[in-house]
Parts: structure tokens; sequence; C-alpha cells
């Protein structure tokens, strides 16, 4: 035990949360502004997946980093207003919808891979390019601090950003406002002449935005590949970090922190003699056991003989 | 005055063909008070929402100060001047008042929303309309009379002339009511115009100039108030001569059936909605519980009758403690429940009228043969039901939530009481359902008491509570303030007093319901 304290009071430690955080607190946020439209997505797995895939084409193809982004956040849109066309429009069941469009890019990403790289497993041949590591001017020069918090990928600062964005956008904004109400009584807001469908195709779409962004982190920061179905469930964690984050952003970026911890842990162990495939379930297991903890907490009323109501 | 709204022709065919308007001429005068009613299932509800944008009709034309509109949404009406306040409120409960005012057409200050503005806004519009709203509250928890003053806000706020209220006194008190009135008086004095939906015919009397009549999606009459007694309005809904009042012989109550003694229980967030209630129903008595909603009757009904558990206290049916029951348990001492949300709680709207009237005995052995049901008997049994509580169905396999909603509540009274139940929990029985349907609710429940069943009747509506209980509490905040053996001596406005807190009688006095 001596050897975990050692591994997990260390800067390079928090620096590793801070970096395997990332794409789930883009994912979670992603998450979130779905699901205070009243939508959730739970395809967001898949949209991260297709967006990791399309970076790399992107910037493969292109030889710019940043035309790599905008293919990846462009996968992750269309795959986002797919959802939203099959939903809201021609009204299928959105978790139905989540769970085909995850299956869809699961087999679809390597159908794509091996007709582009003439690969079935990884992206190797693609020359894609990876995102800046950003220096904090001053802070760098911080012990431990510095340690922790500069030198990171481009694309983390801004995910930690983007929970600042977001949570002006929802409570600051019209339009944030809206997607509220929208989320918390359609007909409501749809009495006062707010066009539900399409507020709720918007968050969609800006849900896709942010898991594009989650993806290409992963493929273009995290590593400088893609592999086949590399994202491996952090669409769902990051939907169980918002809901325990219960739906702010501050609430989220927390719990997203938490599984960072989960996953920092799980890769450091691997160092030590403990057997890899135990290690590896332990974000999940966290994830689990986040899940129990925050549904204890939500509902201690014993209920019998009827649904539980949501609070 | 001149005619500001007129409706000519109007047909409403849904989609699974039941025709909610036949050809109905509507129209409202400037500056009136109008009030629209009908039995449920009438068509008012299908009229007003067609004048509010929210449905097409197949045919009719409406005008709007002589001028033809096409109304295709809720927007487009609200942009000719029309607002509604939904019976249901479209609120957003975790927004703030000033929030759920201006959603739409929020105030902007560089791009941001301009929350000191939409405060402003609402107050503003607060004081001149005299609608006391606090803007800052958050509308979860305000009371039920002021989300309806923020609902009536909304319209005002986004230019409305023309009001639709649909059943707005339904959710509150007398007092509340009152409240409201001069409110939508002081609405027209400024040059309002104000359609009233409502079943309660006194209001109607009260505040309305004119009143339209409409019966099966027709339009039967319409009259100037001072023109037409409530009876005849009431003839004319149901097309029938029909008595309002429920003619009972003096109750006779004999041994306790339900028992309660010191009752507490604290809800999901730690609030205490019961504080230490005791009382008992007797057998052959209706025990009416009256209160505002929330105040812990919905909680009170959970707990009896098994939904809800982990409280302090004893219960006891028929000198049985109930703790250890499951709700199959405690049915099996012969207790009987109308829920109040019949689509939650009554009826499965998916299954059939008969699924329905047999899910809670479905496994009665005379429904069953060896191994499977037994459908003959159950087609016969079914069929007799129908007959008996007058359903009105084509079939015993047409799905419930085909049926209208008096019929819907007709299948839970049917079921809850073709058990000779020793012990009825009636929880709004008729809310929201046709007076007919309501009538014949209320004479099936007398009957059960004079066979000697005890009742016990929650209900929000007054009328209700003060002609079908033998005796009464009221509730306030958890707790019982107020027990009357005898509703002959009680007035209307003094149990108002007590619903809202504002008198409460002694511990003796309230101890006397507790018969043990």
């Amino acid at each position: 035990m001596g050897n975990l304290a050692s591994i997990i009071f260390t800067a390079e430690f928090g620096y590793a949360i801070l970096r395997v955080t990332t794409p789930i607190l883009f994912a979670a946020m992603a998450a979130l502004i779905s699901d205070r439209a009243g939508v959730i997505n739970i395809g967001l797995e898949g949209i991260m997946l297709m967006g990791a895939l399309t970076g790399v084409i992107g910037s493969a193809f292109s030889g710019s980093l940043w035309i790599g982004l905008i293919s990846a956040i462009l996968g992750g849109v269309l795959m986002a207003m797919l959802l939203a066309y099959f939903s809201l429009y021609l009204k299928t069941d959105i978790i139905l919808g989540g769970v085909a469009l995850n299956l869809m890019s699961s087999g679809g990403t390597i159908f794509i891979l091996y007709l582009v790289a003439h690969d079935k497993g990884i992206s190797s041949s693609l020359k894609s390019g990876v995102f800046p590591q950003v220096d904090i001017p001053l802070i760098k020069d911080i012990p431990v601090v510095g340690e922790i918090f500069s030198g990171h990928n481009i694309l983390t600062y801004i995910a930690f950003l983007s929970v600042l964005v977001i949570y002006i956008f929802l409570y600051k904004t019209p339009l944030g406002l809206r997607i509220r109400a929208v989320g918390e009584n359609k007909d409501a807001a749809a009495s006062v002449g707010i066009n539900v469908r399409r507020i709720q195709f918007l968050a969609l779409v800006l849900s896709g935005v942010l898991a594009g962004f989650g993806g290409a982190y992963m493929s273009m920061g995290y590593v400088s590949w893609f592999s086949r179905n590399m994202t491996a469930g952090r669409g769902f964690i990051a939907l169980a970090a918002e809901a325990m984050g219960r739906g702010t952003p501050l609430g989220t970026m927390l719990t997203s922190l938490l599984f960072g911890f989960a996953d920092a842990l799980s890769n450091s162990l691997q160092s030590l003699r403990v057997p890899a495939e135990f290690v590896q379930m332990i974000p999940y297991i966290a994830t689990i056991l986040g899940l129990v903890v925050y549904s204890n907490q939500q509902k201690p009323k014993k209920v019998k003989g009827e649904m539980e109501e949501s609070v | 005055m001149e005619e500001i709204i007129r409706m000519e022709g109007i047909t409403k065919v849904y989609p699974n063909g039941v025709v909610a308007n036949n050809q109905v001429d509507f129209s409202i005068t400037e500056g009136e008070i109008h009030a629209l009613v009908g039995e449920n299932g009438a068509g008012k509800s299908t009229l007003m929402k067609v004048l509010f944008g929210q449905e097409q009709s197949e045919e009719g034309k409406i005008f709007i100060r002589g001028r033809e509109v096409k109304l295709t949404s809720s927007q487009n009406a609200i942009e000719h001047g029309i607002g509604m306040v939904h019976q249901h409120f479209m609120l957003v409960p975790s927004l703030t008042v000033a929030e759920n005012l201006v959603l739409g057409k929020e105030p902007t200050k560089g791009g941001f929303l301009d929350f000191d503005k939409a405060v402003e806004i609402t107050k503003e519009l607060s004081e001149q309309y005299n609608l006391i709203v606090e803007p800052e509250a958050k509308v979860e928890d305000i009371p039920v009379g002021k989300k309806q003053k923020v609902e009536i806000l909304k319209a005002l706020c986004r230019g409305a002339k023309i009001l639709i209220l649909d059943e707005p006194t339904a959710v509150l008190t007398p007092q509340e009511t009152s409240e409201l009135f001069r409110e939508l008086i002081e609405l027209k004095n400024k040059g309002h115009t104000i359609i009233f939906i409502s079943h309660k015919l006194n209001e109607v009397k009260e505040i309305c100039d004119r009143v339209t009549i409409m019966r099966r999606g027709k339009n039967v009459g319409v009259f100037h108030i001072d023109e037409i007694s409530t009876e005849e309005i009431s003839n004319l809904m149901m097309g029938k001569e029909m008595s309002l009042d429920i003619q009972k012989k003096k109750a006779e109550p004999k041994e306790p059936v339900l028992s309660v003694d010191g009752l507490s229980y604290f809800n999901v967030v730690g609030r205490q909605v019961l504080k230490d209630v005791s009382f008992c129903v007797r057998a052959g008595e209706i025990l009416g519980v009256a209160g505002v909603e929330g105040n812990g009757q919905k909680e009170l009904v959970e707990i009896i009758t098994g939904l809800q558990v982990d409280y302090r206290g004893t219960i006891n049916i028929l000198d049985r403690n109930i703790d250890k029951l499951s709700i199959k348990g405690i049915r099996g001492l012969g207790v009987g429940h109308i829920p109040e949300d019949r689509m939650t709680y009554g009826v499965a709207e998916l299954a059939s009228v008969e699924e329905n009237l047999i899910s809670n005995r479905y496994d009665d052995s005379n429904f069953q043969n060896k191994l499977l049901m037994d459908t003959d008997t159950i087609d016969s049994w079914t069929a007799k039901t129908i007959d008996e509580y007058i359903i009105k169905t084509d079939s015993s396999k047409r799905l419930v939530k085909m049926l209208s909603g008096g019929n819907i509540q007709k299948v839970v009274v049917a079921r809850e009481l073709s058990t000779d139940p020793k012990l009825l929990i009636a929880h709004q029985p008729t809310r929201g359902i046709d007076v007919g349907a309501a009538n014949f609710i209320h004479r099936k429940l007398v009957d059960m008491r004079d066979t000697g069943a005890a009742i016990l009747l929650v209900s929000a509506d007054l009328n209700e509570i003060m002609d079908l209980s033998d005796s009464l509490i009221v509730m306030y905040e958890g707790e019982i303030v107020a027990y009357f053996e005898d509703m002959s001596k009680v007035t209307e406005e003094e149990l108002g007093l007590y619903m809202l807190g504002l008198k409460r009688q002694s511990e003796d006095e309230i101890g006397r319901c507790f018969h043990a």
C-alpha cells in the first residue's frame, strides 16, 4: 500500500488525472447540454468514436491539425444530427436510437478505417497531427502546481474552459434559459411559442460538437492514431458523471474528475504487479459504485408498489 | 359593445374518429366575462384549443374583430391577442417567476439574459394589473394561487386582450377564488375579455355576463346570465333533469373500521408532511377530509392504502395492524381504493376495460379454470358489471384509454366497489369528470355507506365534501385542525378559514374524531 500512496501523492498523478479526465469531461458536458434540453443522448460513445476517426482522417489528408479538429467536430455533429432526426422528426425512441448509433459507430468506424487505411485495427498508416501541449507562463514555474496544471494538451484546457462557457450559456443567455425550460416542462415552453423541437435539435447538435472535441482528443491528443473502439465506454461513464453531477456544470466537472481519478489510478497501477485485467476494471467499477452511492442519497425513501418519482 | 371573436361552424374530428366539435358557433363580445360550460367530453376544451391554435379544425372559420384569421399555432393566437391559462399550469418550476414570465421573449443585454430587466417587467405588470407576485421567487416555492397569477401575467405580458381560463378555480380555496374573481373583474374593467371555462355553475352565475352551453360537441344555447337559472344551465348541459343535491338519510355510524393513531410522516426531503394525525372512520359513515391540496391528504391516503411505508404511528383496519402488510394484504382485509390520479394508479390505460375490471381479482378462484383464466365467467361477470355501473363502451375489450374521463373513472369505481369493501378510500373520486358520472358515483358511495361500509372521502371539491360527508375533518399543514361531527352546521366560509389555517379548533374538539 505504501506503493499506492507513492503513486497517488505525486505531481505526475495529478497531471495524469487531468489528462485522462479530458475526454470524459467533454462527453459529460455533451451529456449535460442534451439532458438539460430533455433529450438523453445515450449515443455519446458512438459519436465520440466517430469524431475520433473523422478527426484523424481529416488531419491526415489535409495535413492540418485544425482541419482535423473541424473534421472531428463535423463527424460528431453529423452523428448527433442523425440521432436528432430519428428521434425528434421520425419519433424513434431516443434510447433505442442512441443504442443503434453506438452499434453503427462501433462497426462503421472499422469499416471506414479499412476503406481509408486498409487496416481493421489501427490507423497507423495515416499520418495524423497531434495537438500541442501548452505551458502556462508563471504557473509552470510553481513547484508541484506547475507540474500538475501546466504542460497539458491544449484540448485539456479547452475542456475545462468549456465548463465555464456552458455554465454561462445555460444560466445567463436567453437560449440557455429556453433549453432549461424545454428540458423541464416542454409544454410550458411550447405554450409561449418556443419551438421545442428546434431547441432539442440544437442541444443535440451542441452535444455532438462537444463529443466531437472529446473524440478529437482521444485520437489526436491522448494518442496520435485511431484504434477500434478506442473510446472504451467513456461515453457511458460521462452519462454517469452527468447524472451524479445532477446536471449542473460544476457538479458534473467534479464527478468527471472522480472518474478521471479512477481511470488514472488504473493506468498507474499497471506499473505495480497487479493483474492488468483487474486494474482495467477500476474505472467501470468506480462508475457503478458512483451510481449506487448517487441513487442512494437521491432516494432514501422506500417505495413499494409504485415507480419511484424522479426528484 | 362590439363582437371581438366569432367562430363559425367549427367541426373538429380527432384521428380516432371522435367528433369533438360539430358545427359549433361561438361568439364573444369585447369586455365581457363569458362562461363556457358543459360536461366533460362536451367539446369545450377542443373548441378553446382551436381558438388558441393548438388544434386545427376540419371545418369552420374564426374571425377576430370581423377579420378572418387562420390560427395554426399558439404563437399565432398569441400574436392575435389571445392568451390561455391552462388547467395544468404551463410553468417551469425551477425558474423564477420573472424568468417564467419573459420566457420566449427574454430581455437581453449584450447577448446575455437581462435578469434585472425581467424582474422590472414583472413588477410593472404586476402593479399595473394588481396581480401581486414575487418576481424573484422560484415558481416551485409559491402556492397554487400565486402560480395562477403568474400564468395570467404571462398571458398579459404577451399582449393578450382575450384571456381563456380553463377551470381556474378547480385548485383554489374559497378565499383564493374570491380574490381571483376580484382580479378578473378588474381585468374586465380595464377592457380585457375573459372566457371562463367551468364546471361550477354557481361561480358562473357569480362572475360571468353571458354563458355558452355545450353538449356532445354542439353549442346548445347562449344566454345572458340573468336570463337563466343554474338548474336550467345544468339541464341543458346534461340534456335531462338531474338534481344537484345528493339524497341521503342520516348516517348511523357503528364500530370503527379504520383507526389511525398518532400518524407522522416525513417525506423524501425530510419535511414533516403528517403531524400526529389521529382519527377513526366508522362503519356506516362517510368521513370527509377537506383541505387545500398538498396539506398531507395525499400522503395520508398513500399510507393507509400501503403505497407509502416508513411512517410513525399505528394504523388498524378492523383491528389488524397494517404495518407489516403488503398492498395486497391490506386489500385482503376488505379495503377498496379509488386513487386520485386515475390514469397512473387507477387504470392501465393500454389494457382493456375487462382487464382493468378484474385486475384486483384475476387470481380469484371463480375466475380460473385449473390452469388458465376462465374467460366465459370473466366475460359474463364483466358484462354484468359494465351494465350495473353504466360504463359507456361498445365492447368490454376496448382499451380503457379510448373511453371518456367519466367512464374511465366508472371502471375504477366499479372495480373497487364490486368487491363490497368494508373500508373504501375515495380520493378525489369525481375530479374532472362530468356531472352525470359524478352524480352516479356519489350515489354509489352513499349506497355503500348504507350497506355498512366505512368511507374515507378525500376531496378538494368543497361541494362534494360538503354534500357527501356525514362528518368531516379539515387538514392544514399535515395536521387535523378541525372536526365536525355534524355537517349541517358547517358553512363553506367557515371551512375556508380552517383550510387556510386561519382558524383552529381546540385539541379536545379535534380529539373527538378518534372514536376508539
